[in-house]
C-alpha cells in the first residue's frame, strides 16, 4: 500500500466532539511544530454549539512557509464516532488514519488505500483513570503522545509546552507528561516510528509569534490608550473584549489604589454598545466596541450619526457568514457593503483590512489615531478565521516615543486665547476636518450642540439647503484627506511584471500569494496588490490602470470589494474579474488557481501562458 | 420663528454664589409651540441649576429625539449638548459618563423616546445606577410626529385624534423603581415650586435619578378627554411632601416647622428635608413607594413628589472600581504599557 512520504509538509486534521477538552491538546501539536522552527497554520472548524457536535482542528505544516489552508488531508485523528465515516473518507489516498481501536472498526469504513493506525485509547484510559472526565481529557493528551512518535515530534518540546500550559497548576504537569509518554510508548511498540510522513527541526520561524487576531486587537487597544468599552457578546468577536479586559487587568491597574484605568460595560445590545462608544468619544475618551455582522446591522443608525456629527468611533468587525441564524461559526468577508456605506443617507465609512494578528495590533492602534484625526468611525474588518485562529506572524512592536494623535481638539488655553467665535464645523484648515472641543473644557467658550446635519458651521440649528450642501461637500473634502492618511496598499513586486493583476485583502493574502507562486511556476505571472484600507488611494487606481485585467479575490458571493472599486474609482467593470470564494472555510491557493484558470479558459482573458515578463 | 430674544433684564437679577446670573443658564430661543409643557420644564432646569450653584459648562446635556429631546437646546447654552438618536440617549449618556465621571449628566427624553423605542435602554441605565439625572417630559403622546398615542397614554384617554387608547399604560416611575433607580420622583411642568427642588436634589444624587415630569402637549393632547392635559393633571394630583435640599457647606436657613419634616442625609453630608404632604411616604423604602404609586393609580390619582431615594447609592464607577478622576484625562504615560511589557507578551506567544 502506498504511504504519503514528506518532511515538514502535511495537513493533519483532528476530528473531535465539541466540549471534550480537545482544543488545548490539539493546540499542543501546532505549538510543537512552531517550537521546532517549522511554519504552521492551525484552523478551527467548529459548530455553533457548546457541547456535543463535531468539531475539527486542521493544521497545515509547510516548510516553504505557506500559511494558507491547503486541500488534501494527509493524516486524520478520528476521535468522533459521529463523523467517523466522513472523516475516514476525507483522507487522501496514501494518507493515515489514527483511530481508537478499543472496539473493532466497522468493516464498511475500511479503505484499502489508506494506512490505519489503531490505538486502544479508551481501553488505556479506562485502565489508567477511574474518573470519567479525566478519561476524556487524557485521551486527547495520549494521542498527542502517539503522534510525537509517529511524526517525530521532539518529546522535550512537548514536555516544555505542558510545563508552560500548566504553570501555576504544577501538580497537573506530571500526569499530563505521563499521558504523553503512554501514547508515545504505545506507538513505538506497535508501529514503525517515525512514519514516512514526518517532521524535522528547522530554523524557519525566527522570532515570530503565534496568536489569534482578536487577542492582538485587544492588546492593540490597550496600547492605543482605549479606556471605554461598550459591547455585546457575539461569536466571533467576544474574544477581542476578553483579551482587552485580560491585558488591561494586568497592565492598567492604578498601583496605589488598585482601581482600573479603564471601564467596560456589557451593554443590553449592540445599539447600546455603539451608543456607549459614541458618548465616550464625544466626551474625549478613546472608546471602542467589537461585533460581527448582526451587530453591525444594529449599529448602523448610530454609525450614520457618528459620521454626520463627526464623532470618532472604533469598531472591530469580526466578520462571519450571515445572517444571524446563518453560519455563525464560518468565516467570510461579506460585510464590505454593510460597513463601507453603513447607515442611511450619504455615508462613507473608513475601513481597514488586517491580514494577520501583527497587523491587527498595528491597525487597532492606528484606528484610534485615524478616528480621532478624522473625527469619524473607523471599522477594522477582521474575520472569524483571523480572529479565532492562531496565526504565525511577526512579533508585536510598539515605539515608546509614539504619541497618540488625538486630532484637532481645542483645549482650555486655546479657547481662552481665541478671539474669533468657535465654529465646530468650520473648515478652517481647508482639509475638511473641523476642530472640536470636549464638554466641560471652558466656562463660556467652545460649547456646542451636537446633532445630525441640520446645523451651520457654528453648530447652530438651520435647515437651509445651501448650508446643508456645503457641509456635505466639506465631508467629501474630509474623505479626500482620509485617502492621504489611511494605510497604503501593499505591493509584492518592485515593478509590474505582468498584464494581469491579483488583488486581495485580509485573510485571503496567504493563499493568494501561494497561488501566485504556483501559477508563476506554471508560466503565468501575476502582479499582486493587497488592499489595506477604504477609501482607496491613488496607488490602487494606478495598479488597476496598469493592468489589462485584475482578478479580485474575496470571501463573499457578490464581489463586494470589486463593486466598491468599480463604483468608487470609476473603473470599467470588465477590467475587474471577480474570484468569489465564500463557502465559509478559510480559502486555499487551489481554489484561487482553479477560478483564475477557469476564467482564463472561458476567454475573458486570452493567454494562460503568456510571454516572458516585461522589464 | 426667528426674532431676537429680548435683552431686557430685570435690574434685580442677582448672581448666585458662583457669580453667574440666571442668564448664564439659559439657552437658545425655543421653537416649541406656545404653551408647551416642555418649555416650563426647561425653565425649571434653568432655575434649579442656577439655585444649585452649578457651573453651567460642567453639565453635559444628552437627549434622544422628539420635541422633548429638542429642549436641551433651549437651556444651559454654555453646556455641551448631544441630540442623539431616538430612544438611545441612555447609552450615549453611559459612554459620556464612563469617559468623565466628574461632570454632571442631564439626560432629557420623551415618553415615546423612553417608554417605546428606548424602553430597553431605559431599563438598563437604571440597572447600572449611572450617575445622572434622567428626566422625561411626559405628554402621553408623540408630539413631534403629530400626536400618536404613546406607551404612557392611559387606557381610555382620548387625544385630539379622537380615539380612546385601549392599551395598558407603562408607569415610568414604577419601572424605574423596579429596574434599580436610586432616586425616583414625579412632577408636573405646571408646578415649578415642586419641580425645581426635585431637580436640585436629583442633580446632587450620586447615582441614577429619574424624574417623570407630566408635561402637556398643547397641540395634540390637551383635550378635555385626555389624562395628560393641564386640567386633568391639576385636578387629579396628589403630592408627597415638598422637599428642600441643603448642601453640606450651607447653614440651614430655610424656615420650617420643627416636627413637620424629616431628613435624609446624603453621602456628602447634604441634607434633604421632606415636609409633610397630602401623602405620607417613607422615601427611603422602595416597597412603600411602589405601593403608593399603585394605590394612587387605582384611585385614578397622579402621585407626584419625591417617591424614593437610596442614601447609600453606589454608582456605576464604584461598582466597576474605575479610577477616581476622568478616564479621558489619562495620557500615554498612564495608559500605554510600552515595549518592555510587549516583549513579555510576545514571549508568551512563542
Ligand atoms: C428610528 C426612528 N424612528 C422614528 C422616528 C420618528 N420620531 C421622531 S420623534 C418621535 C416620537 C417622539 O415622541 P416623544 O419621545 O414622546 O417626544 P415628544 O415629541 O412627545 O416630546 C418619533 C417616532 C425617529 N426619529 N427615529
Ligand atoms: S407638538 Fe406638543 S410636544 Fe411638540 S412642541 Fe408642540 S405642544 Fe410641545
Ligand atoms: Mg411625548
Amino acid at each position: 500500500m502506498s504511504a504519503i512520504a514528506a518532511v515538514n509538509d502535511l495537513v493533519i486534521r483532528f476530528a473531535n466532539v465539541n466540549g471534550t477538552g480537545s482544543a488545548s491538546a490539539n493546540g499542543l501539536f501546532a505549538k510543537a511544530c512552531f517550537r521546532m522552527g517549522i511554519p504552521v497554520t492551525p484552523k478551527n472548524v467548529f459548530p455553533s454549539n457548546i457541547q456535543g457536535l463535531p468539531t475539527w482542528y486542521e493544521v497545515r505544516v509547510s516548510e516553504q512557509g505557506y500559511l494558507g489552508r491547503r486541500e488534501g488531508i494527509d493524516f486524520i485523528v478520528c476521535m468522533n464516532g459521529q463523523s467517523l465515516a466522513e472523516d475516514i473518507a476525507s483522507v487522501r489516498s496514501g494518507g493515515y488514519v489514527l483511530y481508537d481501536n478499543s472496539k473493532p472498526l466497522d468493516l464498511r469504513l475500511e479503505r484499502s488505500d489508506v494506512n490505519f493506525i489503531g490505538i486502544p485509547l479508551a481501553a488505556i484510559c479506562r485502565e489508567e483513570y477511574p474518573d470519567l472526565r479525566r478519561r476524556q481529557l487524557m485521551k486527547n493528551v495520549i494521542y498527542i503522545g502517539a503522534l510525537a512518535a509517529l511524526l517525530d515530534i521532539e518529546f522535550e518540546v512537548l514536555k516544555d509546552l505542558i510545563g508552560d500550559q500548566f504553570r501555576g497548576k504544577d501538580k497537573l504537569i506530571a500526569p499530563n507528561i505521563h499521558a504523553l509518554e503512554m501514547g508515545y510508548r504505545y506507538a513505538h511498540e506497535h508501529f514503525d516510528c517515525p512514519l514516512a510522513l514526518r517532521l524535522e527541526r528547522r530554523d524557519l520561524v525566527g522570532d515570530k509569534i503565534m496568536l489569534e487576531g482578536n487577542v492582538a486587537l485587544g492588546i492593540g487597544s490597550v496600547y492605543a490608550g482605549a479606556t471605554v468599552v461598550g459591547w455585546y457578546p457575539i461569536t466571533p468577536s467576544t474574544s477581542v473584549i476578553d483579551a482587552f479586559e485580560k491585558y488591561a487587568n494586568r497592565l492598567r491597574i492604578d498601583a496605589g489604589s488598585g482601581e482600573k484605568k479603564f471601564a467596560i460595560a456589557q451593554a443590553e445590545d449592540e445599539l447600546a454598545a455603539m451608543g456607549i462608544v459614541i458618548g465616550a468619544s464625544w466626551n474625549g475618551a478613546r472608546a471602542f466596541t467589537a461585533t460581527s455582522g448582526p451587530g453591525v446591522s444594529l449599529m448602523s443608525e448610530f454609525l450614520g450619526l457618528a459620521y454626520f456629527a463627526e464623532v470618532p468611533v472604533v469598531l472591530f468587525n469580526i466578520q462571519r457568514a450571515g445572517p444571524s441564524t446563518g453560519m455563525p461559526t464560518r468565516t467570510q468577508q461579506s460585510d464590505i457593503f454593510a460597513c463601507a456605506y453603513a447607515s442611511h443617507g450619504d455615508t462613507k465609512q473608513l475601513l481597514l483590512f488586517p491580514e494577520d494578528p501583527r497587523e491587527c495590533f498595528d491597525m487597532a492602534a492606528e484606528s484610534f489615531d485615524l478616528a480621532e484625526r478624522l473625527q469619524t468611525p473607523v471599522i477594522v474588518m477582521s474575520d472569524l478565521d483571523l480572529g479565532m485562529n492562531e496565526f504565525l506572524c511577526e512579533p508585536l512592536v510598539w515605539d515608546d516615543e509614539r504619541q497618540y494623535d488625538r486630532g484637532k481638539v481645542f483645549n482650555q488655553q486655546q479657547l481662552e486665547e481665541m478671539s474669533e467665535k468657535f465654529g465646530r464645523y468650520r473648515d478652517s484648515d481647508g482639509d475638511g476636518i473641523p476642530y472640536r472641543t470636549y464638554p466641560g473644557t471652558h466656562p463660556d467658550k467652545g460649547a456646542f450642540f451636537t446633532r445630525g446635519t441640520s446645523r451651520d458651521p457654528y453648530a447652530v440649528y438651520t435647515e437651509k439647503s445651501e448650508v446643508y450642501v456645503d457641509n456635505m461637500e466639506r465631508l467629501l473634502r474630509k474623505w479626500e484627506s482620509a485617502k492621504q492618511l489611511v494605510p497604503e496598499p501593499q505591493l509584492y513586486q518592485p515593478d509590474n511584471a505582468s498584464e494581469y493583476g491579483l488583488l486581495f485583502f485580509g485573510t485571503s493574502t496567504a493563499s493568494c500569494l501561494e497561488a501566485r507562486d504556483l501559477l508563476q511556476a506554471d508560466g503565468f505571472a501575476l502582479d499582486c496588490l493587497r488592499v489595506r484600507a477604504f477609501p482607496f488611494n491613488q496607488t490602487i487606481e494606478q495598479f488597476i490602470a496598469d493592468h489589462r485585467q485584475v482578478f479580485v479575490v474575496e470571501q463573499n458571493r457578490d464581489g463586494q470589494l470589486r463593486k466598491l472599486l468599480v463604483g468608487e474609482c470609476d473603473i470599467d467593470p470588465k477590467k475587474l474579474i471577480s474570484v468569489p470564494l465564500y463557502d465559509g472555510m478559510p480559502i486555499t491557493a487551489r481554489q484561487v488557481i482553479d477560478h483564475i484558470t477557469a476564467t482564463t479558459r472561458s476567454a475573458v482573458v486570452t493567454p494562460l501562458r503568456q510571454q516572458p515578463a516585461r522589464g | 420663528m426667528s426674532y431676537a430674544k429680548s435683552t431686557f433684564r430685570h435690574p434685580s437679577l442677582q448672581p448666585n454664589q458662583l457669580g453667574y446670573d440666571k442668564r448664564a443658564y439659559e439657552g437658545a430661543l425655543s421653537t416649541l409651540c406656545a404653551g408647551c409643557g416642555h418649555d416650563s420644564v426647561g425653565a425649571a432646569i434653568v432655575q434649579a441649576c442656577f439655585e444649585a450653584n452649578i457651573e453651567p459648562h460642567k453639565v453635559a446635556k444628552i437627549s434622544g429625539i422628539g420635541c422633548s429631546s429638542k429642549t436641551p437646546a433651549y437651556f444651559l447654552g454654555k453646556s455641551h449638548g448631544f441630540n442623539s438618536v431616538h430612544g438611545r440617549m441612555p447609552s450615549v449618556a453611559t459612554g459620556a459618563n464612563m469617559a468623565n465621571r466628574d461632570m454632571i449628566y442631564l439626560g432629557v427624553s420623551g415618553d415615546g423616546d423612553t417608554a417605546s423605542i428606548g424602553f430597553g435602554q431605559f431599563a438598563h441605565v437604571n440597572r447600572r445606577n449611572l450617575n445622572m439625572l434622567y428626566l422625561v417630559e411626559n405628554n402621553g403622546c408623540y408630539g413631534l410626529t403629530k400626536g400618536q398615542d404613546s406607551a404612557t397614554t392611559d387606557v381610555g384617554s382620548v387625544s385630539k385624534k379622537g380615539q380612546a387608547n385601549p392599551f395598558t399604560a407603562i408607569d415610568l416611575c414604577a419601572t424605574a423603581l423596579e429596574m434599580g433607580a436610586t432616586f425616583v420622583a414625579r412632577s408636573f411642568s405646571g408646578d415649578k415650586a415642586q419641580l425645581v427642588p426635585l431637580i436640585k436634589a436629583a442633580l446632587r444624587h450620586p447615582g441614577f435619578a429619574f424624574i417623570d415630569v407630566l408635561s402637556p402637549c398643547v397641540t395634540f393632547n390637551n383635550t378635555t378627554t385626555s389624562t395628560k392635559s393641564y386640567d386633568y393633571v391639576r385636578d387629579h394630583v396628589a403630592a408627597t411632601g415638598a422637599i428642600d435640599v441643603i448642601p453640606m457647606q450651607q447653614e440651614i436657613t430655610t424656615d420650617y416647622q420643627p416636627g413637620s419634616s424629616h431628613e435624609v442625609t446624603l453621602h456628602d453630608g447634604s441634607v434633604v428635608h421632606l415636609y409633610k404632604g397630602d401623602v405620607d411616604l417613607d422615601v427611603t423604602c422602595k416597597v412603600s413607594a411602589q405601593e403608593a404609586i399603585r394605590r394612587h393609580q387605582l384611585e385614578g390619582a397622579v402621585l407626584t413628589g419625591l417617591l424614593y431615594m437610596d442614601p447609600q447609592s453606589r454608582d456605576f464607577h464604584q461598582m466597576i472600581n474605575s479610577v477616581k478622576g476622568p478616564l479621558r484625562d489619562l495620557d500615554e504615560a498612564a495608559l500605554c504599557p510600552g515595549q518592555k511589557a510587549l516583549d513579555a507578551i510576545n514571549a508568551s506567544f512563542r
